[in-house]
């Protein structure tokens, strides 16, 4: 069997999450890889250790990953492949499903485990449940979390690249314009580390002290339901049950008791940090790397710890 | 212009399902259900369009139980103008539903469908696009903006890393992401006028179209619970343990 | 509050709250009178949300009311057949012998387990078959009233900010006018409470008392479900001071309802109804049932235990009292489903009539209650609750015991209720500390997990709908003399006390809030009002409870 897998990349580099799709994908079968942007991709897909072959778009419609080209490009380069594969993200989830109904196929969303070439496990119910399910379809397309595959190197392979262009079909849709976020802080829901503060943090003014550390990693703040409560912050910082249900690479709790109501809202986090000064508190339950310090204390060790060398 | 809006009646966001004890699926007897939030924002930016004079009907559509009424109603009463049910007892995927709602856009002939993005019971966040592949329409997903002009509509999507632009022909499809709008209260005197609007139903025989499903479920589980971990002895340990073990940092 | 227009609608009959009185009322209103028009709101997302009962009911009401209610499917599946009573201490469990004898308000034959909830869902199905209008998810928020006549309710706004001002989404509330208002609130209506005051409903009765219920639905290992099963216990770990007991029933698909009453005349501040109800589950008498089961659904509701010599004048000119509203709960039976449809019932039976006549007061209402058997069987059993407060628990069983075999309910005098709940509490420094055992995660559990449970939630940007009168009160009275006891009645862990090392403070969860109404009644200086948030929050209690 030959899977074929999209890949994402960002400024010339592919992301990591498509190498973490190279990975889930190599358990099904051979790997063809397909990208979109300049040579310069291209290239670095073909370094990819266990990509055989990649085949490069180098239509106009689809240098924007516009899903209308690329998904007709999809099934018409699908024929030769028993799954198309991709890691979760906004470009996968934009162009897999249309391709996916262009083939006649129900696309299997958010794999965390493949259990053979027609089963695969995904969460449902924003991860309350995890349901097994098991495709009649001739052909799979699915869509894979990247955290849960360990993601393939970026070097030390050296595969043939191809061009490859959509389908002739009238143009339907047109970029205009792509608006990248600045330095401010990414969007609670997508971003890929959250700090996040609680009732330890005592008032408006010491829920501050989370921005400094925040800075440094580039995360996202958030805030349980009793510093919410307690006026804090506003409410769209929330996480948890009636908030926002976030599932980042690294959460970081400060202050934070761990109600099951904002376990709910963070479990399905990679790693998480708590930093508590009380050590029955739950959230040391759930958390990789506990810190039983008070919390004034601690931030500026950290934020020292992260500003000195490696 | 017409609009189309699809909705699904899911258990209701602040019911934390719970797994049958022989992992067939999730208990949905006696639970409440509610139209899926995403859907409620795809509604209100059909009724902004017509409020606007852009749209000048808005159709609701829901496939599945009898009691899919309720949330056809509760779709009547923030605005839609009427609402037809195709009605199935079995769980339509969003391949099953693309092929229905296709069919009802050959028989209704709407401008532009507005769907949420994804349903939050199954996530499968394909229906939009499914609907548009088997449709030849472009589509503009996970919008956050949306501007109708001249016979296209400008998209304003949640990408990846920031927000993307797109123009679309009409017709068109879009799927709302939460940062539309803010829904507006199916207030009770609309609840009230609402019972008076029409409400078509259909099956899915009668639109010719064939849903049966193509995954089996297998079973249903809880997620396993999480571990602790490990207690760290001071921040400079930890930072060091996120960089060189987690590696997350 | 800004001036909207509220938009207005005429009907013949509003009725507040779609609890078993109020839809029984609704279904017979339509029996009677098939061309009234008749509204029902309730402030729960969906009927059933906001209902919580054990519940093992009696059937004569619903029998009345509609004959053919197994061929209509109604969900009234698991006949009682074993029950006992048993007497705790802290170690063993005592069977009372003769149960059938010594508490005949007790025995259960005939009778159903069921969930009351799923009960009110089928109820309000055959309510709209028979045309009545049912709007869930809205509150009646407001008392109309003109030339001194209860004109209907208004429905509360929507969308109003935590700062008072409406918002984006904001939506006025509605008028809902009716020549006839029936307030089926349940216990402690916030409603209820404005009209007794309105119209000196009170006067001349006893003060009402109350109980504070906290319930737990479990599915457990089917090798230990004895479907039909009805356990009750009283004696530890309550005082002989304090009344209450526990309940367990198995019903359904190897479900236990289980849950715990504590009157809330209870004196004693540092007591925890919420860890009461905890700790008696590792009790032998009731532990094993539990172990291998999972939790999967909580929830707490006041109920009115006041009984024949708490109930209130029953009707005012425009409207009337239903259910346990009235105060209609029979305690010694702990049962208060068959008195609330029947009185409801009789309350449609008095609208009515007074439809036809044209009266402003369905008064006929009260005299249909006083010829029922509704009437019969609470003055029966009037003196058994009264005699707990005033002898402890030991003597009050042996009143009760008494009562039943000797004067079979029949005794000349009745016993009066002598203080209202929150007149009763005793200081800190008076009251005898508790220790209570830390949860375990598998049969005990903490408030906040629990109120996860009762899926509970509230619009954030609302203002908050527990009012606290004197914000002042709270330090001298609350704290200073009773150390926050509100943070340990509230079973919603909706009251916390902050600070308490510096300068305590006081601060309200109110999106916990389950809608149980226990800190109205039970503050010690009433300075809490509880008033109905925005509609279709509160807890949204699953099929089973």
């Amino acid at each position: 069997m030959t899977v074929l897998v999209l890949l994402d990349h960002e400024a010339g580099a592919i992301r990591q999450a498509s190498r973490s799709a190279v990975t889930a994908a190599l358990t099904l079968g051979d790997v063809h890889a397909l990208v979109t942007g300049d040579a310069s991709v291209a290239a670095a897909a073909a370094k990819i250790p266990g990509v055989a072959q990649v085949l490069h778009a180098t239509d106009a419609g689809s240098a924007h990953d516009l899903a209308e080209p690329l998904a007709a490009l999809i099934a018409a380069l699908a024929g030769d492949y028993s799954h198309v594969v991709a890691a979760s993200g906004a470009t996968a989830k934009n162009v897999l499903p249309r391709a996916a109904a262009l083939l006649d196929v129900q696309p299997i969303p958010d794999v965390v485990s493949i259990l053979d070439a027609d089963s695969f496990v995904r969460p449902i119910y924003a991860g309350s449940a995890l349901a097994t399910v098991k495709s009649s379809d001739a052909k799979k397309v699915l869509t894979v979390r990247a955290a849960h595959f360990d993601p393939a190197p970026a070097e030390g392979g050296n595969a043939a690249v191809r061009d490859v262009t959509a389908p002739e079909a009238p143009v339907l849709s047109e970029f205009v314009s792509i608006e990248r976020s600045k330095s401010e802080r990414p969007e609670l829901d997508s971003a890929r580390i959250v700090v996040s503060g609680g009732r330890g943090m005592q008032n408006e003014e010491n829920f501050k002290l989370l921005n400094p550390l925040a800075d440094r990693l580039g995360a996202a703040i958030g805030a349980s339901r009793a510093a919410v409560d307690a006026g804090f912050v506003p409410n769209d910082y929330q996480v948890g049950q009636t908030g926002k249900i976030v599932a980042p690479e690294l959460y970081i709790a400060v202050g934070i008791s761990g109600a099951i109501q904002h376990l709910a809202g963070m479990k399905d986090s990679k790693v998480i940090v708590a930093i508590n000064k009380d050590p029955e508190a739950p959230i040391f339950q759930v958390a990789d790397y506990g810190l039983v310090a008070d919390l004034f204390e601690a931030l500026p060790q950290i934020e020292a710890a992260l500003d000195s060398a490696e | 212009m017409k609009v189309l809006v699809p909705v699904k009646r899911v258990i209701d966001f602040n019911i934390k399902p719970r797994v049958k004890a022989d992992g067939t699926g999730v208990e949905t007897a006696g639970v409440k259900m509610s139209m899926n939030p995403f859907d409620e924002i795809a509604v209100e930016e059909a009724v902004r369009l017509k409020e606007k004079g852009i749209a000048t009907e808005v159709v609701a559509v829901s496939i599945g139980v009898q009691q899919a009424q309720d949330t056809l109603r509760t779709a009547l009463a923030m605005g839609a103008d009427r609402a037809i049910l195709v009605l199935t007892d079995v769980a339509v995927e969003p391949l099953g539903v693309a092929k229905t709602l296709k069919a009802l856009v050959a028989k209704e002939s709407p401008d532009l469908v507005i769907l949420g993005k994804q349903a939050i019971d199954d996530d499968m966040n394909a229906t939009g696009q499914m609907l548009a592949g088997l449709l030849a329409w472009p589509q503009g997903t996970f919008a956050s903006k949306l501007d109708i002009a001249d016979g296209r509509a400008t998209v304003t999507r949640e990408v990846d890393g920031g927000l993307e632009t797109v123009s679309l022909a009409l017709p068109a499809i879009v799927t709302a992401d939460l940062r539309l709008n803010e829904p507006r209260y199916a207030s009770l005197p609309n609840i009230m006028k609402a019972r008076k609007k029409p409400m078509e139903t259909l099956a899915p025989a009668d639109l010719g179209v064939d849903v049966t499903p193509r995954l089996t479920v297998v079973s249903v589980a809880e997620p396993p619970a999480r571990k602790a971990g490990i207690k760290v002895d001071s921040a400079a340990d930890l930072v060091a343990r996120l960089r060189k073990e987690a590696k997350v940092i | 509050m800004t001036e909207h227009a509220r938009e207005t609608m005429e009907f013949d009959v509003v009725i507040v709250g779609g609890g078993p009185a109020g839809l029984a009322a609704a279904i017979r209103l339509r029996q009677l009178s098939p061309d009234a028009t008749v509204c029902l709101i309730e402030k729960g997302s969906e009927i059933g949300a906001h209902i919580l009962s054990g519940a093992v009911i009696e059937p004569r009401a619903l029998e009345e009311l509609l004959p053919d209610w197994r061929e209509r499917g109604a969900p009234l599946n698991t006949p009682v057949t074993e029950e006992a009573m048993l007497y705790l201490t802290e170690s063993r469990g005592y069977a009372v012998p003769m149960l059938d004898r010594v508490m005949p308000h007790m025995r259960n034959h005939g009778n159903y387990i069921v969930s009351l909830g799923d009960v009110c869902r089928w109820l309000a199905a055959q309510a709209e078959e028979l045309g009545v209008e049912i709007y869930p998810g809205f509150a009646g928020a407001e008392i109309l009233e003109e030339d001194g006549r209860v004109v209907g309710v208004a429905t509360g706004d929507m969308g109003v900010g935590r700062d008072g001002q409406p918002g984006a989404n904001y939506a006025p509330g509605m008028e809902l006018r009716a020549r006839y208002t029936l307030f089926a609130e349940g216990c402690r209506g916030s409603l209820t409470k404005r009209l007794m005051a309105m119209y000196n409903l009170r006067k001349g009765v006893d003060p009402q008392t109350y109980g504070l219920g906290i319930k737990e639905l479990w599915e457990i290992p089917k090798d230990r479900h004895r479907p039909g099963l009805v356990q009750h216990s009283f004696g530890w770990p309550l005082d002989d001071r304090t009344y209450g007991g526990a309940w367990m029933y198995h019903f359904g698909e190897n479900l236990v309802s289980y849950g715990f009453v504590v009157g809330l005349d209870y004196p004693n501040t540092w007591l925890s109804p919420f860890d009461e109800m905890q700790r008696l589950k590792l009790h032998p008498s009731f532990r094993a049932y539990f172990e291998g089961g999972r939790r999967i659904a909580y929830g707490a509701r006041a109920l009115s235990e006041g009984g024949l010599q708490s109930v209130p004048r029953l009707t005012f000119p425009g409207g009337a009292l239903v259910g346990d509203a009235a105060g209609f709960l029979n305690v010694p039976k702990i049962k208060g489903t068959h008195t609330a449809m029947k009185s409801g019932m009789l309350a449609a039976e008095a609208v009515a009539e007074a439809m036809e006549s044209g009266k402003a007061e369905p008064a006929s209402y009260t005299r249909r209650v006083r010829q029922s058997w509704l009437w019969q069987e609470l003055r029966g059993v009037r003196n058994i609750r009264p005699a707990f407060a005033r002898f402890g628990m030991k003597g009050g069983a042996l009143y009760s015991g008494i009562d039943a075999m000797l004067l079979r309910g029949r005794a000349p005098w009745t016993l009066h209720h002598r203080h209202a709940d929150n007149e009763t509490l005793e200081s800190a420094t008076v009251s005898a500390p508790i220790a209570y055992p830390k949860p375990d995660g598998k049969i005990t559990f903490d408030r906040l997990s629990s109120v996860f449970l009762s899926a509970t939630n509230h619009e954030e940007d609302q203002p908050v709908h527990l009012k606290v009168r004197n914000p002042d009160l709270w330090k001298t009275v609350n704290w200073d003399v009773f150390r926050a006891p509100e943070s340990r009645y509230c079973p919603a862990a909706v009251y916390e006390a902050v600070d308490t090392d510096t300068a305590p403070r006081l601060q309200i969860n109110a999106q916990n809030c389950v809608h149980c109404k226990t800190c109205d009644i039970k503050d010690p200086a009433q300075n809490i009002d509880w008033v109905t948030p925005e509609g279709a929050g509160g807890p949204n209690y699953p099929g089973g409870m």
